[in-house]
């Protein structure tokens, strides 16, 4: 018994002295978090760099969305907080000031490659060709229907272009927690808007009765809800739609089919830049967080024909990737203009 | 007069006898519903947990076998082209060594791995291979298998030269298409493999080089991204396992403890009735609370690392704490005040009466309690993604310092995996694995108490 207790007594001795002890010990270990997007490059790269550097620990990856990644970043500087935000968008002048107001002043932004984002729909329902205006349509809350502003009207795809499959207008997209969601607004719904000659609040009211679902989770999630709403229509990054292309097709806009070469090139509309931010505070304390970066961007992990290809990212050309790479090295840190 | 009083008494009870008889068929009608209906009640329950016990089931199993080749793998000194492995020199420092050690490992790092496992898969394939199929040939195999090869040759530098019966792991989508979890009659455009690969594999598969072997990369490999058909549960449930030894180390002593005191020595008045509501409301709180507390404690105010074991084996503790000492405290209730008064009456302390009377005869409660509350704790999710336990961690830790997921996380991540195909088997098989553990800690539970039980 006296054995026992003793024993007993020196394990919570030891887990309260190791609780006491870490406040006190340095982090060798990389925390990155934020968009789901960048989430399956990042862990690629970091199982990669775990591998190839031996010296270093493997980074742990989480996510949260943009958003949530960059106000944890934004935390302040020290060893509770990451060293890394993924952001599928730049980071806004709002979310640097939170950073400047708790310490973090050295934010140096990297951007890796480009994402496509694409409309898809089950493989065994229509085949949808949108343009931005067919999208603005079926989402917005106001239509321009013959120069007048209405409430929106259409219930079904073909109410908006005969050449649009019958189905229900359902539009599942992402919630405002995601990166995501603001390149659909900005590249999608403001042409449609443009185009369809609506202005101002109408351009990003959206409408409301369950036709619009905001899915704040993953792109699982969106893809469950295709599942039970047959006829529904999501928005998904080009790299999920690729590992699922079995059970969903992929909507053309503006005639142009989403894919490696047409974002690559421009053609497609609907694509953004990735990127991440790391904390140059923690370049000195945190072993290997300047090699992770410069490992990211090099050729064999992030160009043409590397696993992140494979796995859905849009390379940028040795030109941008080596400019990025400069930026980083000398250290250039965000301003707000 | 006296007659006739007979006949009335025995009119009224036959009266009452022939209310009885009508309201008899009536309260059997009663009797036999009621009985129905809890019947159904119970055969319901269990035909629902029987459907998701098989659904789960159905799905998970088959992931625990998994498409593996067999590889002949000559280990080319031409390609690993590496100098001789250093071996710490008499009077050399540990960082002097350490350093030539990594250069070593660099060297390692640099050869071509993959160049290997081509080569075999040309030995074994039909025809000619070009250079420009290499692409086709690589979507065979597990990507991470190329570090394996490294790991191996790491060990034991002196296979370079040899030739070796490798086993390897084939890649995910290998592994969805031998098993039919996509449907092998989509045009090439919705298939994730090319033709050629397909056919490769359908045609290995024959051979008998790709086999469906018991998967063990599902026990011991941590969780993998780049290489998909790794992925396995072994990070997890070490995380899980330094949580839940932190969860018995503080909660049991904790919660045992203050069980006995409140329900043995402290005084009765409203103090202790206030900490007895108390508690009851907080084993009421939804964990999801436990986890914001601990975000905003452990980590923000304690400043302890994120995603530990040791920040969710905190938050945990104080989930379960409630559960143990009420489980506790109904089980020192249960204790008949004639053991008590027995002990004390020959002349035994307070403190006698309690640690040698009553606690040896209420531990199988105890005990059943704190499994169960353990056991919970080993379930829980939510309050995990708030501290950052919901991280890829490619590393299995080797400390609750070390940054790590729990098991029912890594449902959660496997869950929103983006490769459905592959993961939708994965994410039941750790199910099974999970349920599996449940039901083999509440077994334990239920033993304890079959074993120390005593009848009154």
């Amino acid at each position: 018994m006296s054995f026992k207790k003793s024993t007993l007594g020196m394990a919570i001795a030891a887990s309260l002295v190791a609780g006491m002890s870490t406040a006190a010990m340095a982090r060798d270990t990389i925390q990155i978090a934020g968009s789901s997007t960048v989430l399956p490059f990042a862990s690629i790269v970091a199982e990669e760099f775990g591998a190839s550097f031996p010296q270093f620990n493997t980074p742990v990856v989480g996510s949260g969305g943009s958003g949530g990644g960059l106000r944890q970043f934004c935390q302040g500087v020290g060893e509770n907080t990451i060293d890394i935000a993924n952001a599928s968008r730049a980071i806004r002048a709002g979310e640097v000031e939170n950073c400047a107001a708790n310490g973090v002043n050295e934010i140096l932004e990297v951007m890796f490659g480009y994402d496509g984002i694409v409309f898809a729909s089950r493989a065994d329902q229509g085949a949808f060709e949108l343009t931005p205006e067919h999208v603005f349509s079926a989402a917005a809350a106001q239509v321009n229907v013959d120069g007048e502003l209405v409430d929106n009207p259409y219930t079904r795809w073909s109410e908006i272009d005969s050449n649009l499959p019958d189905q229900e207008i359902v539009l599942v997209i992402p919630a405002s927690n995601h990166g995501t969601r603001e390149v659909f607004e900005d590249n999608v719904l403001s042409p449609g808007c443009e185009a369809n000659g609506a202005e101002g609040e109408a351009c990003t009211a959206l409408r409301e009765g369950g036709r619009i679902i905001e899915i704040a989770g993953d792109y699982t999630e969106t893809l469950a809800r295709l599942d039970a709403q047959e006829e529904a229509v999501g928005v998904f990054g080009l790299s999920f739609y690729d590992q699922n292309r079995d059970r969903l097709q992929v909507a053309t806009v503006n005639g142009v089919t989403p894919s490696l070469e047409t974002i690559g090139s421009g053609e497609y509309p609907v694509s953004r830049p990735l990127f991440f931010y790391v904390k140059g505070e923690h370049l000195d304390s945190v072993p290997g967080l300047a090699e992770y970066t410069e490992f990211f961007l090099g050729e064999g992990i992030s160009g043409y024909g590397s696993p992140l290809e494979d796995a859905g990212l849009i390379p940028m050309d040795d030109a941008e990737r080596d400019q990025a790479l400069e930026q980083f090295q000398a250290r250039t840190v965000v301003s707000v203009e | 007069m006296s007659t006739t009083q007979f006949d009335t008494a025995d009119s009224k009870r036959r009266e009452r006898l022939a209310t009885i008889e009508r309201s008899l068929k009536s309260r059997h009608a009663r009797e036999r519903r009621f009985r129905r209906l809890g019947l159904t009640a119970v055969v319901s329950g269990l035909v629902l947990v029987a459907i998701l016990f098989a659904s789960i089931l159905m799905r998970g199993v088959p992931a625990f076998w998994q498409a593996t080749l067999y590889l002949d793998v000559y280990f080319d000194p031409e390609v690993i082209q590496i100098s001789e492995r250093p071996v710490q020199a008499p009077g050399e420092s540990d960082a002097e060594f350490r350093e030539r050690e990594l250069a070593w490992l660099g060297e390692l790092g640099r050869v071509n791995w993959n160049v290997l496992i081509d080569e075999a898969l040309k030995a074994e394939l039909p025809g000619e291979i070009e250079s420009r199929q290499t692409r086709d040939l690589r979507a065979l195999v597990a990507s991470a298998e190329r570090h394996a090869l490294r790991e191996r040759v790491m060990h034991a530098p002196e296979l370079v030269g040899q030739t070796l019966n490798v086993k390897m792991l084939a890649s995910a989508n290998v592994d969805v298409w031998l098993k039919g979890n996509i449907d092998r009659s989509l045009p090439d455009h919705r298939q994730q493999l090319s033709a050629q690969t397909r056919e490769w594999a359908d045609y290995l598969a024959g051979e008998g080089a790709i086999r469906n072997s018991f998967s063990t990369a599902l026990f011991v490999n941590p969780d993998s991204r780049s290489s998909s058909a790794s992925a396995g549960l072994a990070g997890a449930f070490m995380g899980s396992l330094f949580m839940m030894l932190i969860v018995i180390v503080l909660s049991v002593p904790l919660g045992v403890a203050s069980a006995i005191y409140l329900e043995e020595f402290a005084p009765k008045n409203r103090l202790t009735d206030l900490i007895e509501i108390n508690i009851n409301n907080l084993a009421a709180v939804p964990s999801i609370v436990f986890g914001l507390l601990g975000a905003a404690i452990f980590i923000g105010y304690l400043r302890l690392p994120l995603s530990a074991p040791l920040v969710g084996g905190l938050v945990l503790t104080l989930m379960t704490l409630p559960t143990i000492i009420i489980a506790t405290r109904a089980s020192l209730r249960s204790i008949p005040p004639s053991i008590r008064q027995a002990a004390l009456g020959i002349g035994a302390s307070r403190v006698q009466t309690v640690f040698h009377h009553v606690l040896p005869l209420a531990l199988p409660g105890i005990l059943t309690g704190s499994i169960l509350g353990v056991a919970q704790a080993l379930g829980e999710t939510a309050p995990l993604l708030l501290i950052g336990m919901n991280a890829f961690v490619a590393n299995v830790p080797s400390s609750p310092l070390d940054q790590a997921t729990a098991l029912p996380v890594q449902i959660y991540l496997w869950q929103g995996n983006e490769l459905r195909n592959f993961f939708e088997a994965r994410t039941s098989a750790a199910i099974i694995v999970l349920l599996a553990l449940m039901l083999s800690l509440n077994a334990v539970a239920i033993w304890l108490r079959k074993k120390f039980e005593t009848r009154w």
